[in-house]
């Protein structure tokens, strides 16, 4: 029953899977994404307060929900790497942290794109964008403090433990607008009744969103391959990948 | 949205095609930058094999 799991633990199957799964997922994320900007930006009627201001939607909430999920999920490997020790989950935490960084400041600049039209301001200490912008800091404290030490082990168990803790702010910004008092409007999708939007609206999102996660995993897939090789690079089955 | 109005983006386009050129920029660079890692790596670990006179 736990074979599946082992495997996982296997660089040299970690790095044929990687290189099997990625033309599948870029290709996924190049129609998800292609339908969802077509959708989005010419057949989704305006909004009726916001006008076509509120197209910006269709970067802004996938980067934000890639942002969190990035590093629930560099938190989850970062966790698996401490617990079991397993040295390929500390390759996938490292190799998640950029692209997680970079949805970030997506969402931030994005974000404060959409702010001036409606808030009349480009940026504000709300809770919501504050909670966001402390994601990115530790985003980049994890990035750096993995190299800050000599033995590549060391690096990558402290930077799994501040990941791990850090993961406390992931349910912070996501009830910041429930919990303060937030210019940022609530939630639309993630919640308990029905999403509030037009489904002739909600669809091209989902569609990005759905894009901006095979993106993700197209991407995780190519620098783990780097990752693995990095780690391994005077292991045998690298030697014989070499050679072949 | 047709022709004019879809540039114009109803008058916030100073705001939604920025937003959208950041995306496409962030997206490219992952890909970039995923590349040049794993090549890089590749090409290390193509020079440590040559160092052992494999």
């Amino acid at each position: 029953m736990w074979t599946w799991f082992y495997r996982l633990a296997s660089p040299p199957h970690v790095y044929r899977t990687a290189a099997l799964l990625t033309p599948w997922f870029m290709t996924a994320a190049a129609v998800a994404i292609g339908y969802g900007l077509i959708d989005g930006l010419v057949f989704a009627p305006p909004d009726y307060q916001q006008g076509d201001a509120y197209r910006i939607i269709y970067v802004h909430v996938p980067s934000a929900w890639m942002s969190l999920f990035c590093y629930t999920a560099m938190a989850t490997a970062g966790a698996i790497g401490l617990i079991w020790r397993i040295k390929m989950a500390h390759a996938v935490a490292a190799a998640t942290a950029p692209i997680g960084a970079s949805f970030t400041l997506l969402a931030l600049l994005t974000g404060s794109l959409w702010g001036k039209p409606m808030w009349g301001t480009y940026w504000a200490w709300d809770p919501r964008l504050t909670s966001e912008l402390i994601l990115l800091f530790l985003y980049i404290g994890v990035m750096s403090l993995r190299p800050a030490f000599e033995e590549p082990d060391r690096g990558d168990r402290a930077a799994a433990l501040l990941a791990v803790v850090g993961v406390v702010n992931v349910p912070i910004i996501h009830f910041s607008v429930v919990w303060w008092n937030s210019l940022h409007q609530g939630a639309t999708i993630v919640k308990l009744d029905k999403p509030s939007i037009e489904l002739s609206m909600l669809w091209p999102l989902l569609s990005m969103g759905f894009g901006f996660m095979c993106f993700y995993g197209a991407v995780l897939c190519i620098r783990l391959r780097g990752e693995v090789l990095n780690r391994e690079r005077r292991a045998g089955w690298v030697r014989e990948a070499m050679k072949s | 949205m047709k022709g004019g109005g879809f540039w114009s983006m109803g008058g916030y386009a100073q705001y939604v095609w920025p937003c959208f050129a950041f995306a496409c920029t962030v997206l490219a660079w992952n890909l970039w930058a995923a590349r040049r890692y794993h090549a890089e790596a590749l090409l290390r670990a193509k020079r440590a094999l040559a160092m052992n006179g494999e």
